[in-house]
Parts: C-alpha cells; structure tokens; sequence
C-alpha cells in the first residue's frame, strides 16, 4: 500500500525481465459517477496489515498459475484526487495472452478480497460511505 | 478469554472506535462474538448480524470457533480498487 501518488514505472521495472516479452499495466482511477455531485476526492482507508497479506496471497497465486508471469500491484490509501490511481497492477510474462490472464486475475482477486473502503468528500464539506 | 475487535471505516463510526476487547466464553463462534458486540455497544444494533469478518488477517465464516487472543475484524462491504 502507499499514501503516495502511484509510480506505474517502478511497478513494470519490478516485473520486467528479457525473457517476458509482454507486459500488462492497469490503472484503476478515481471517477465521478453522474449521481456523486460535486466530489472533491475519495478517501480510501484500509485493514492495511490484512490487505499486505491479501495481496501477497493473490500474488502468489497468480505467479503459481502462470509460472512464467511475474506480477505486481499497489492500492492507494487516504484521499485520492479525481481522476488519480487507486490501484495499479502489472504483469509480465513470456506472451500476451498469460499476462493479460494474470493482470486479470490479480485485478478481480483484489477487487473481492481487499479490504479497502472509500469515503465520498463533497466540496460542501460533507463525506459519506461508499459501498457498492 | 479475549478476543481483540478491530472495526474499520463505517463500522468504526458506529462501534464509536476502532478496537475493544471482548471477553467471550471458550468455544465461542464468530457470530456469537458479533451478538456480543451488537449488545454491548451503544449503536451496536446498527451493526449487521451477519457481516464480513475476518479472523487474524484472513477473511473467515460466521461458525469459526475463536480462540483466545484471536484478532476479529468487522469488514464493511469492501469498495476497494
């Protein structure tokens, strides 16, 4: 996890390698929906020690699904601008097909599994619970 | 003996923090757990009886029997991602 903006470079860097000639990198970002009004960031919030573990447990699934992919993934936590990263993901592997599977995998594990919360913020001043 | 309750984001507005300790008979499941709290709590029955849960970092069912020093978490609908 990071309180940071997402560096979608240094999650390819940890991945690449000569023999993955394909790489997947997805970004999911923070997006107005037509009935949010004016929100002026998400906050996301976390079981930060249980999604460490979540992650590296999906992780090691997708590397043992796909011996020959490697990946990585990052969720951010606190307040998240519109249009910013929230999570990342990337994965490498010798062809196109095994990476797209992995990146897949990886991002829909994370999906059900994080426990990660969010937090409309309205310019107004008021917040509220997002769950979907 | 104890279990250790962790409570996050909505859940933590209701419970009115973020942890507690509960003492609960030995053999105690996670549901009875969560009916503990939903009594001993203020706004506790705005907790569901049936929510989300994880024990010691790992998401886990309503019948899990605890054990003492186990760490229970109360898992809102997860929006991550």
């Amino acid at each position: 996890m990071t309180r940071d903006p997402i560096d979608i470079g240094a999650l390819i860097a940890n991945v690449s390698d000569a023999g993955r000639g394909a790489t997947v990198a997805f970004l999911g970002s923070v997006r107005r929906s037509s009935d949010d009004g004016p929100v002026v960031a998400i906050e996301y919030s976390a079981y930060e020690e249980m999604v460490e573990a979540e992650f590296g447990g999906i992780v090691t699934e997708a590397r043992a699904r796909w011996p020959g992919a490697d990946v990585a993934a990052r969720h951010r936590v606190g307040d998240v601008p519109l249009g910013a990263a929230s999570i990342a993901v990337v994965a490498a592997a010798p062809h196109r097909g095994e990476a797209f599977e992995a990146a897949r995998y990886v991002i829909e594990e994370a999906k059900r599994r994080l426990p990660v919360w969010k937090r409309e913020r309205f310019a107004g001043g008021t917040a509220r619970w997002r769950e979907e | 003996m104890t279990v250790h309750c962790r409570f996050f984001a909505r859940y933590a507005e209701v419970a009115g923090r973020e942890a507690l300790d509960l003492d609960v008979p030995r053999g105690a499941t996670v549901a009875q757990a969560v009916d503990a709290l939903r009594v001993m709590l203020r706004a506790g029955a705005q907790l569901p009886a049936r929510p989300l849960v994880a024990v010691n970092r790992e998401h886990a069912a309503l019948d899990r029997v605890l054990v003492d020093g186990d760490e229970l978490a109360l898992l809102p609908p997860l929006a991550g991602g």
